[in-house]
């Protein structure tokens, strides 16, 4: 029997509503007490002036394995996971060939317990091949272990897909992922549409893709009653759309990527490919439309939308560099910069939608330091400065504009299934 | 060859820059440097006939990643008037698709002893992306639809000329605003330096979003033709469109194109520039592409000088 013993820690659990100082212990692979008086234990860590939080969970993360391994592999995205602060990851399945079969999510898995580094679930595909035509096989997949299903970063297109496929998934009680994207309104865009792609003269991405798709999939949603998850959410139109559809009862939630709050397209004006990410780092309005929608709970989630490209992919002019910025490892610190510390969100508030509210979405018996639950645990120092270095990054890839970025917020201590991983 | 003027020895004052990337970021002080020092070129060699020692040992690079005759010419030619060597670089239409990287073929170049690299590229930023990393000069002859500066202020230099000052003048650009780097370097270098701007176009290709940049906005050319002092039509730019912004090249003539009625309607010395390739018929008919007010070939000789000025400031530049 092993125990550890988290001394003298500010606990906060949004899923028990708890916020108070105490010690808690943690006995093999479970949450053994929140109060637990200073007896005997393997290992006694004193997180004095720390936050204990339910294991921290991304819910997208791009893991680029099989297919992409220039980018990132499991078991580097999985470090970088853990580096970051989280416990689980869910891998979205832009991979080669696309994880539409159950060998595919055993491959997935099976790599993920060989790096044995943080939990990793497995989005699968929603269409077969990804191509958006027909449905994978979701029972088969919900079988072999999928959580969700999503055709990742590319948008479901056909409308009658999507509804089948809210349907279809209602009968295993899993979530349909999508992106809001209307790809004949984006085509061959690099920026947010707007002053700054104007002046740049780089072809814009309106905030319309987004906002259109993001009603249609909500009136699909509605009228099936499946389970909708809206991917990389952006926008003031969608943030507004959705908090009408939620108004309505709508089982719609909605995820936000870091930097969609920490940067605008100003950030582009210096033509580093590390800001071209889609949806497109939008203007001022559009962030603090975001802010807001995180503040009052229209968007419920904060993921990562880690997309690591290898150097050489990003080393290309504008119009040629892909998509994408890694962020597993700056997830945590620019939520507790640009969110709690200005004061848009308490700390409850983050580690729920870093936690407790993909732990629900996605059904995983995670996101909880109940008594019982998993050994989970991420310690936050929330007032640690340190300062973002890709050279040091865990991931195998750096495109990353946050580089030399002074943060306030950092996980000093990650603890997996009752085993200390950082 | 011929002395060179004593006041071009050393690069005038205000100028520090090795790159020319943009307008934008230029002080009015340094687009008049620019366009004095081209002017005295001009005048030193006789339109540019004659040669000057002023950057003998220099090397220039020609980098075209996209299609050009003028600009290309042009820098070679004030490469050589001005005493320096010119290489000539072809390029197909992307590096990526010969498997190597805009930045590896720039590297590559700059390490056989290279002073200045010119570079057109249809992504905005890419001469941004060789200032950034290269040691030579970078001077940018085009990078998409953002930024052409040189024929900015050729074209600036040409209105100059013919009117004396910029200040106080209504210069209309005309055509596919949206996609033309031209509009874009004119209006930062026109309102630098006192001019009033208006863009005109169809409204899928103007939107009012441009008033932010202190411009006047407008669809109708036949409204704004009589206040203009200047002209300047600019090329349907097909090349960077996605699905057409307009229902016919027939009904854009119709609406756009500077022809001999709308002339009538004119002030009698205004300027009709085209940066060039123009369409004849489209948004400029002949008899006035051809006509007395037309000074497209004055603006084509002027690139010479403003190419010179460039280079010369540029590679004259402290390090």
């Amino acid at each position: 029997m092993t125990t550890i013993l988290l001394k003298n820690g500010r606990l906060i659990d949004p899923s028990q509503q708890l916020d108070r100082v105490t010690n808690v212990l943690l006995k093999d692979e479970i949450v053994a007490s929140l109060d637990a008086q200073e007896t005997y234990a393997d290992l006694v860590i004193d997180v004095t002036g720390k936050i204990i939080a339910p294991g921290l969970i991304d819910m997208h993360v791009q893991l680029r394995e099989p297919g992409w391994e220039e980018d990132e592999t499991i078991a580097s995205g999985a470090a970088a996971a853990i580096a970051g602060g989280f416990t689980s990851i869910a891998c979205i399945p832009n991979t080669e060939p696309p994880l539409d079969s159950p060998a595919s999510i055993e491959y997935v898995r099976h790599k993920a317990a060989r790096a044995d580094k943080c939990n990793v679930f497995v989005i699968a595909c929603a269409s077969s091949g990804r191509k958006g035509e027909q449905l994978s096989e979701i029972g088969t997949l919900v079988e072999a272990g999928a959580v969700g299903f999503s055709d990742a970063s590319r948008a479901i297109t056909n409308p009658e897909l999507l509804r089948r496929a809210l349907e279809y998934t209602q009968m295993f009680d899993k979530p349909v992922l999508n992106r809001p994207e209307l790809i004949e309104l984006t085509h061959n865009g690099v920026m947010h549409d707007g002053m700054v792609s104007l002046v740049l003269g780089l072809a814009p991405i309106p905030a319309a893709a987004e906002d259109v798709m993001a009603a249609r999939d909500i009136c699909l949603c509605e009228t099936t009653g499946g389970r909708l998850h809206l991917m990389s959410v952006s926008s003031s139109g969608t943030v507004e759309i959705l908090r009408r559809a939620k108004a309505r009862g709508v089982r719609t939630t909605a995820e936000i990527h870091p930097c969609n709050f920490s940067l605008t397209d100003e950030a582009l004006r210096e033509f580093d490919p590390n800001c071209k990410v889609n949806p497109p780092l939008r203007s001022a309005d559009h962030v603090a439309a975001c802010i807001a929608g995180l503040k009052d709970g229209t968007i419920d989630v904060i993921s990562s939308g880690h997309a690591p490209r290898a150097s050489q992919k990003k080393m290309h002019e504008m119009t040629d560099a892909p998509f994408g910025m890694v962020s597993l490892e700056t997830t945590l610190g620019l939520t507790a910069t640009k969110l709690v510390q200005p004061g848009h969100l308490t700390w409850s508030q983050a580690i729920d939608k870093l936690s407790t509210t993909p732990a629900r979405i996605l059904g995983v018996p995670k996101g909880t330091l109940m008594v019982g639950a998993d050994a989970d645990v991420t310690i936050i120092d929330p007032d640690l400065p340190w300062t973002v270095d890709t050279s040091q990054f865990a991931s195998r890839s750096s495109n990353c504009p946050f580089d030399g970025w002074k943060l306030i917020g950092k996980a000093t201590n990650v603890i997996v299934g009752g085993v200390v991983k950082l | 060859m011929i002395e060179l003027p004593p006041e071009l020895e050393s690069p005038p004052v205000p100028w520090t820059r090795r790159h020319l990337l943009d307008l934008e970021s230029l002080s009015a002080a340094e687009i008049t440097t620019a366009l004095d020092v081209a002017q005295r070129f001009k005048d030193a060699t006789r339109d540019c006939k004659d040669r000057l020692p002023t950057l003998a040992g220099v090397t220039s690079v020609n980098l075209f990643f996209e299609d050009s005759t003028r600009t290309r010419t042009s820098f070679s030619l004030a490469a050589r008037r001005l005493g320096a060597d010119n290489i000539e670089f072809s390029a197909s239409s992307s590096s990526v698709s010969k498997g190597e990287t805009l930045l590896d073929t720039a590297k590559t170049i700059e390490s056989m002893q290279i002073d200045a690299m010119v570079v057109r590229h249809r992504s905005p930023g890419a001469p941004q992306m060789l200032a950034k990393n290269l040691d030579c000069c970078v001077i940018n002859a085009g990078d998409g639809p953002h930024e052409h500066p040189t024929q900015g202020l050729l074209d600036i230099l040409t209105i100059r000329q013919h009117r004396g000052t910029i200040a106080g003048l209504t210069v209309a650009l005309v055509g596919d605003i949206a996609h033309s780097r031209t509009a874009r370097s004119n209006i930062w270098g026109l309102q630098k330096l006192g001019a009033h701007v208006i863009v005109c176009g169809p409204s899928t290709l103007v939107s009012k979003q441009w008033e932010k940049l202190g411009v006047e906005v407008s669809h109708d050319l036949d409204d704004i033709v009589a206040r203009c002092d200047v002209l300047n039509l600019l090329r349907i730019q097909f090349e960077r469109q996605y699905t057409r912004p307009f229902p016919s090249v027939r009904e854009y003539a119709l609406l756009y194109a500077m022809n001999r009625e709308r002339m009538e309607q004119a002030k009698e010395d205004i300027l009709i520039m085209a940066p060039g390739p123009i369409n004849r018929g489209v948004e400029v008919t002949p008899e006035v592409a051809d006509g007395s007010q037309s000074v497209i070939l004055h603006q084509v000789n002027n690139g010479l000088a403003v190419r010179m000025a460039a280079l010369y400031l540029v590679t004259k530049a402290p390090r």
